[in-house]
């Protein structure tokens, strides 16, 4: 089992940082900008009618370093709910008798 | 009973607080503002009987099995956790997963579709992605059909009697591809106006499905190894589920 779980932690950092490598001169922007490019080419008279709440206060794009602490942010409580939960069960796993 | 209704607001605002402070650039929501009025209020009308399905079914729960609010704040980190992750994918360009498979798995399609709302709902609110006026056909899509359809197959794997394991990844692949095809059905639904339904679908499939292909495939592995941990760990919760049988 455990070697199950390594093999498939490998397994994912293969498939995450590959195309990193291969595609050297790709950009990497984010597939929803690439969505409505296509709304461009397939109906070229749509203008979108609304803005995000956020920007419309902020009166402009949230600045690229500020967007990737906010990221950070909800990984790391993200994370840390995860692994408070899991604590909880491992340790309960080893003080309880009647596992099974 | 009172006590099991604190329980449900406080783990409501537990989420409104984190899930309020997420960014989220590259989502697969659709965008603030890209959808004509009539389809929001469509897909949005459309969610309503998904969402109060799904409220009484986290009820049920929470009501026969108090302890099992470890479980479900679990899976709701679970999707925040896993929309935070932008992965860049062979396509050249970056997308990510949705990490609502597990949920799905653990309290059925319908109790994600709540999670699912509540992450969409900050997000559109805070960080300027997905959107306000697009939250009913995002959630149709990313919290309504991925779980049904991750649910879907994880019960026929079931029936099939395919491994345990198998079942997972598959359905949380699935699910997670599912998402991104219903998405791109909502935009051609909205944007043909120089082309057909068709050729508008075919288009924003071919810039969806093949970024998503590779992520899919992460999220169904990442989701397999939370299962292993927490057949492993949670039993009693499980089986409080009817994830693990009784006798097993």
């Amino acid at each position: 089992m455990k070697k199950t779980v390594i093999a498939a932690i490998i397994a994912i950092f293969l498939i995450a940082f590959i195309p990193l490598f291969v595609l050297k001169d790709a950009e990497f922007g984010g597939s929803d900008d690439a969505g409505s490019v296509v709304v461009e080419e397939v109906d070229s008279s749509y203008e979108p009618w609304a803005t995000p709440v956020f920007e419309k206060i902020l009166g402009g794009e949230l600045p690229g370093e500020v967007e990737s602490l906010l990221f950070c942010i909800q990984t790391g409580i993200g994370v840390g709910i995860i692994a408070f939960i899991m604590g909880r069960f491992v340790e309960r796993r080893k003080w309880t008798k009647d596992e099974n | 009973m009172s006590r099991n209704e604190k329980r449900i607001l406080i783990l409501a605002g537990v989420f409104a607080l984190t899930f309020g402070i997420v960014p989220n650039v590259s989502a697969m929501h659709i965008m603030e503002g890209y959808l004509p009025g009539g389809f929001c209020i469509a897909w949005g009308v459309l969610c309503i009987p998904f969402l109060a399905a799904g409220f009484l079914s986290i009820k049920k729960t929470l009501n026969e099995h108090r302890n099992l609010i470890t479980l479900l704040a679990m899976s709701g980190a679970f999707v925040f956790v896993i929309s935070s992750l932008k992965i860049p994918s062979v396509t050249g360009s970056c997308s990510h997963m949705t990490g609502t498979g597990l949920g799905a798995i653990l309290f059925g399609p319908s109790a994600v579709s709540i999670l699912g709302l509540i992450v969409l709902l900050f997000q559109a609110i805070l960080l300027a992605h997905g959107g306000l006026t697009t939250i009913g056909a995002n959630t149709f899509s990313m919290a309504i059909a991925g779980p049904f359809v991750s649910y879907g197959i994880y019960i026929l794997c079931k029936k099939l009697n395919v491994n345990k394991k198998a079942a997972v990844f598959l359905a949380a692949a699935l699910g997670d591809l599912f998402t991104y095809c219903v998405t791109a059905g909502q935009m051609a639904l909205a944007h043909h106006a120089d082309t057909t339904v068709m050729g508008a679908l075919g288009k924003f499939l071919a810039v969806f499905a093949p970024t998503q292909v590779p992520l899919a495939i992460i999220e169904g592995i990442i989701t397999a190894v939370i299962v292993m941990g927490l057949e492993s760990y949670a039993k009693p919760e499980l089986r409080a589920l009817g994830f693990l049988k009784e006798a097993k």
